[in-house]
């Protein structure tokens, strides 16, 4: 019993870094059409920013929050800047631009095995969130239960940033029909480079996040990448709550595969995806097949 | 037996209802018009016809056969052939390789890996053939990206015209053309023999008109007058779509 | 067409009497390594490149033959079955594949099989007890196909040799075929070409098993040539690279992926003797690749050398 639990409240915290990490990658693909290969590579970017402002390798050591903070910054530039300098050249060339954040993905892990090494980096768990709760026999770590709160209230915050804000209603109206969009006189590029950086920044706050339970490591990226994708197939591109409600099926699996059938676990995160592709190819909440 | 019955069509994407109980019969070897103003679901009501959509109740049937439930590439196997109103050719071929295309995709030749297609003499006979119908013959090698606008749509039409169609479906032919090349057209569709059937969509009346010999009138996906010629043009109710707005 | 008969029997000779002229053992092996990532490229080009269907887990495929190979061999089995074994099972997992992928075209082909490539990477790292993990199957000795040992370079380079030939034979009779024909044309005008009478999804399977089927030859030479598969040839990175032979030297061409094969090979064997930072410059060429010369080296080259060659005789297009 208290094995199952544990393992619940851990496949939450993954799915909410998922969520994390896949909400991002959703809003790209159904804005720009386009799935953006990079996304692992600004996790992981955003990872080793943090693990180094923290670690107080530039003198200065940070707070886990701030440093959270300033790393989702950086990496949100980052994206802008390739937004606006690589992905902006092949306008409307949709292929094109796929295989531009595929060739990104490669000199950025290289980049971070060059500058970090090859050794993994472990992340310690924030001071205040360092101890554990106890619930009759099952003893939780504080932490993981911090993330799934984090990873709440970014949903509940993204949530309201779509539906209640003028940005939220154009990104809403670029996802559904961007010629349209482009038509009722929305900078639909402007916004390209603006949900680029915001999924940049997520993705890799996602990545301090994460750091004290994945750790830091070369081929992070490659890790979660996929699981990203698998995401975004499942719940439908463009869609928060497509995310979200693909995020927690893909923690629960995911965590569940591992235990029960650690040879295969990433396999078995291929059936939802495989059955959603047979009976629903635009996914459970997508609004266009891709 | 007609040689075209729809029954009862109904086609609705979302809450929008774009073929609204369409239902109508052409005779073997008619000339049919169907008009409409724009948004009237003409074309989505060929998209049905073809298969390229499918229609959410009705039937459709050729030449008495139920075909409403046959894979929209298996249509032009039986007999129906369409051009399309926004060109869609292959642009990096010839125009003979386009025409070529057309008549491969009724053999069972087009499954075959290991032949050279440019040493298939009687297949480059008929795609000649079919050129020199529509006057192209001259240009036959000729890469499509180098033809004017007119001589793509006559290309539209050969390959139709290939594939020897029972049922002969032409998505605005005369669209974008000038005064000149609609009469070429014009004429190009009068040589068309009465064994096949033809179904056009047309904006452009005064062309559109004379080819026609019986019109069915469609306006928010319904059929709102249908008749001959004459009928048609005289009926109020034509009158109050067109000018109504 | 007498130039082109010149440069074709010019390229023959040279293939032939390569290990001739061409010295050492290790110069011998990296023009295995073009021919056997020729073929693999050539087998990504049919649908990529004649297809429009980009694939960004064909390497999967290709580490599939592989590892059944070793897994065979391991297993007691001869050469011969161990060879009929991951044919077979290549294009098993191909069908399987490409029922899958062609859910989708464009972005949405892209998607699953990049999905799918590394769902097969992570099943050869984590299912231990049948790909023996990160460490990877090693083989030993090659097989003697009518009697002749081919275990030394220049043997093996000869072997490689008459596979490529046979698969650039086959793919040039495949694009002058009526099938290939059709297949381009569901690339430029799919939609067009099933009003046309074809089924244009049987057209793409069967596509995408012709690929397999050259994918997984090529597999089965990279497994002998190097005795060794381990997941890292199934990695994104892999599928990439012949992604970027293909491209860079000009997707839907015959001689593009040849060219492409020997470029990445080549630049990968001369930048890992100096630094380890491969992956970057992989990226690179890449991003540079894609934004400056979309078309690809050999269409590029022709296309400015018939501008040069047209404007010194003065004729027009």
């Amino acid at each position: 019993m208290t094995f199952w639990l544990v393992l619940t409240v851990n496949s939450i915290t993954f799915g909410g870094l998922l969520f994390l990490l896949s909400a991002g990658f959703s809003l790209i693909f159904g804005l720009m059409r386009i799935p953006n290969l990079t996304h692992g590579s600004l996790f992981m970017l955003g990872a080793y920013f943090g693990a180094t402002f923290i670690g107080g390798y530039l003198t200065l050591q940070f707070d886990f929050w701030v440093a959270a903070v300033l790393a989702a910054l950086s990496v949100a530039v980052f994206g802008a800047v390739i937004e606006r300098l690589l992905l902006r050249q092949l306008p409307g060339q949709q292929m094109a631009q796929v295989l531009v954040t595929l060739g990104i993905s490669f000199m950025v892990a290289d980049f971070c095995l060059l500058l970090w090494g090859g050794d993994p980096i472990n992340v310690a768990t924030p001071q205040g969130l360092a101890g554990f709760v106890r619930a009759g026999p099952a003893v939780f770590p504080l932490y993981r239960l911090g993330v799934i709160a984090i990873a709440a209230a970014i949903a509940a915050a993204l949530w309201l940033l779509l539906d209640r804000t003028r940005l939220g209603a154009m990104i809403r109206a670029g996802v559904d029909d961007p010629d349209m969009a482009r038509v009722v006189g929305i900078r639909v590029s402007q916004l390209f480079t603006i949900v680029f950086a915001l999924g940049a920044g997520l993705a890799a706050f996602a990545g301090v996040v994460g750091a004290p339970i994945l750790s830091v490591y070369p081929g992070l990226d490659q890790d979660m990448l996929p699981l990203a994708l698998v995401v975004v197939i499942l719940g439908g591109s463009g869609s928060l709550l497509g995310s979200f409600v693909g995020s927690i099926i893909i923690g629960f699996i995911y965590n569940f595969g591992q235990a029960l059938f650690p040879e295969l676990a990433y396999f078995v995160l291929f059936l939802p995806m495989l059955l959603v592709l047979i009976l629903r190819p635009q996914g459970l909440f997508g609004r266009f097949v891709p | 037996m007609s040689a075209l019955t729809v029954n009862n069509l109904r086609k609705s994407f979302g809450g929008l209802h774009v073929t609204r109980n369409v239902t109508f019969e052409v005779a073997p070897g008619e000339r049919r018009l169907i008009i409409g103003p724009n948004g009237a679901g003409k074309t989505t009501l060929f998209n049905l016809i073809t298969g390229e959509l499918t229609p959410d109740s009705g039937s459709i049937a050729l030449f008495g056969e139920d075909i409403t439930r046959v894979p929209s590439c298996r249509r032009p196997h039986l007999g129906m052939a369409r051009t399309y109103q926004i060109i869609t050719l292959f642009p990096h071929d010839t125009i003979l390789h386009n025409v070529s295309l057309a008549l491969l995709g009724l053999t069972p030749m087009r499954w075959n890996p290991l032949i050279n297609m440019r040493r298939q003499r009687h297949l480059q006979e008929q795609a000649h053939e079919a050129l020199r119908r529509v006057g192209l013959a001259d240009i036959a090698e000729r890469p499509l990206a180098q033809t004017s606008y007119g001589e793509r749509r006559r290309v539209e039409i050969a390959m139709a015209l290939a594939q020897n169609p029972r049922l002969l479906l032409l998505d605005e032919p005369f669209a974008g053309l000038s005064i000149d090349e609609r009469q070429d057209v014009r004429q190009l569709l009068m040589t068309i023999p009465r064994d096949v059937t033809i179904v056009m969509i047309e904006h452009n009346m005064d062309v559109a008109l004379e080819f026609a010999e019986r019109i069915t009138l469609l306006h928010f996906g319904e059929v709102i007058v249908e008749g001959t010629r004459a009928e048609v043009v005289a009926d109020p109710r034509t009158r109050e779509v067109y000018l109504g707005h | 067409m007498r130039r082109h008969q010149i440069a074709l029997l010019a390229a023959a000779v040279a293939l032939v009497t390569l290990p001739y002229w061409m010295s050492g053992v290790y110069y011998i092996n990296v023009a295995s390594q073009i021919l056997f990532f020729a073929v693999f490229a050539l087998g990504l080009n049919i649908i990529a490149g004649y297809g429009g269907l980009v694939s960004l887990g064909h390497a999967a495929l290709f580490g599939i033959s592989a590892y059944v190979v070793g897994y065979l061999l391991q297993h007691g089995f001869g050469h011969a079955s161990a060879i009929l074994g991951a044919l077979l099972a290549g294009l098993a997992a191909t069908a399987v594949y490409a029922a899958l992928a062609l859910r989708a075209t464009g972005i949405g082909f892209i998607m699953i099989t990049l999905a799918l490539g590394e769902i097969l990477w992570g099943l050869a790292y984590r299912w231990i007890s049948v790909t023996n993990g990160d460490n990877g199957i090693n083989l030993h000795g090659r097989p003697q196909p009518f009697g002749i040992d081919i275990n030394s370079a220049t043997a093996f380079y000869y072997a490689t040799l008459i596979v490529f030939v046979a698969a650039v034979a086959a793919v040039a009779v495949f694009v002058r075929s009526p099938l290939g024909a059709a297949l381009m044309g569901t690339r430029d005008q799919p939609r067009r070409m099933n009003a046309l009478g074809y089924h244009v999804w049987a057209i793409r399977f069967w596509a995408c098993m012709f690929s397999g089927l050259l994918t997984s030859v090529a597999g089965i030479l990279f497994v002998y040539y190097t005795q060794f598969i381990s997941p890292q040839t199934l990695a994104l990175t892999s599928s990439a690279e012949v992604l970027l032979m293909v491209i860079a030297g000009g997707a839907g061409t015959l001689l593009g992926p040849i060219v492409g094969a020997g470029l990445v090979v080549v630049v990968k064997s001369v930048v890992s003797g100096f630094i380890e930072r491969w992956n970057f410059l992989l990226g690179a060429i890449f991003v540079a690749i894609v934004i400056l010369m979309p078309e690809g080296l050999v269409p590029g080259t022709v296309r400015l050398w018939r501008r040069a060659w047209q404007g010194k005789n003065g004729t027009s297009p």
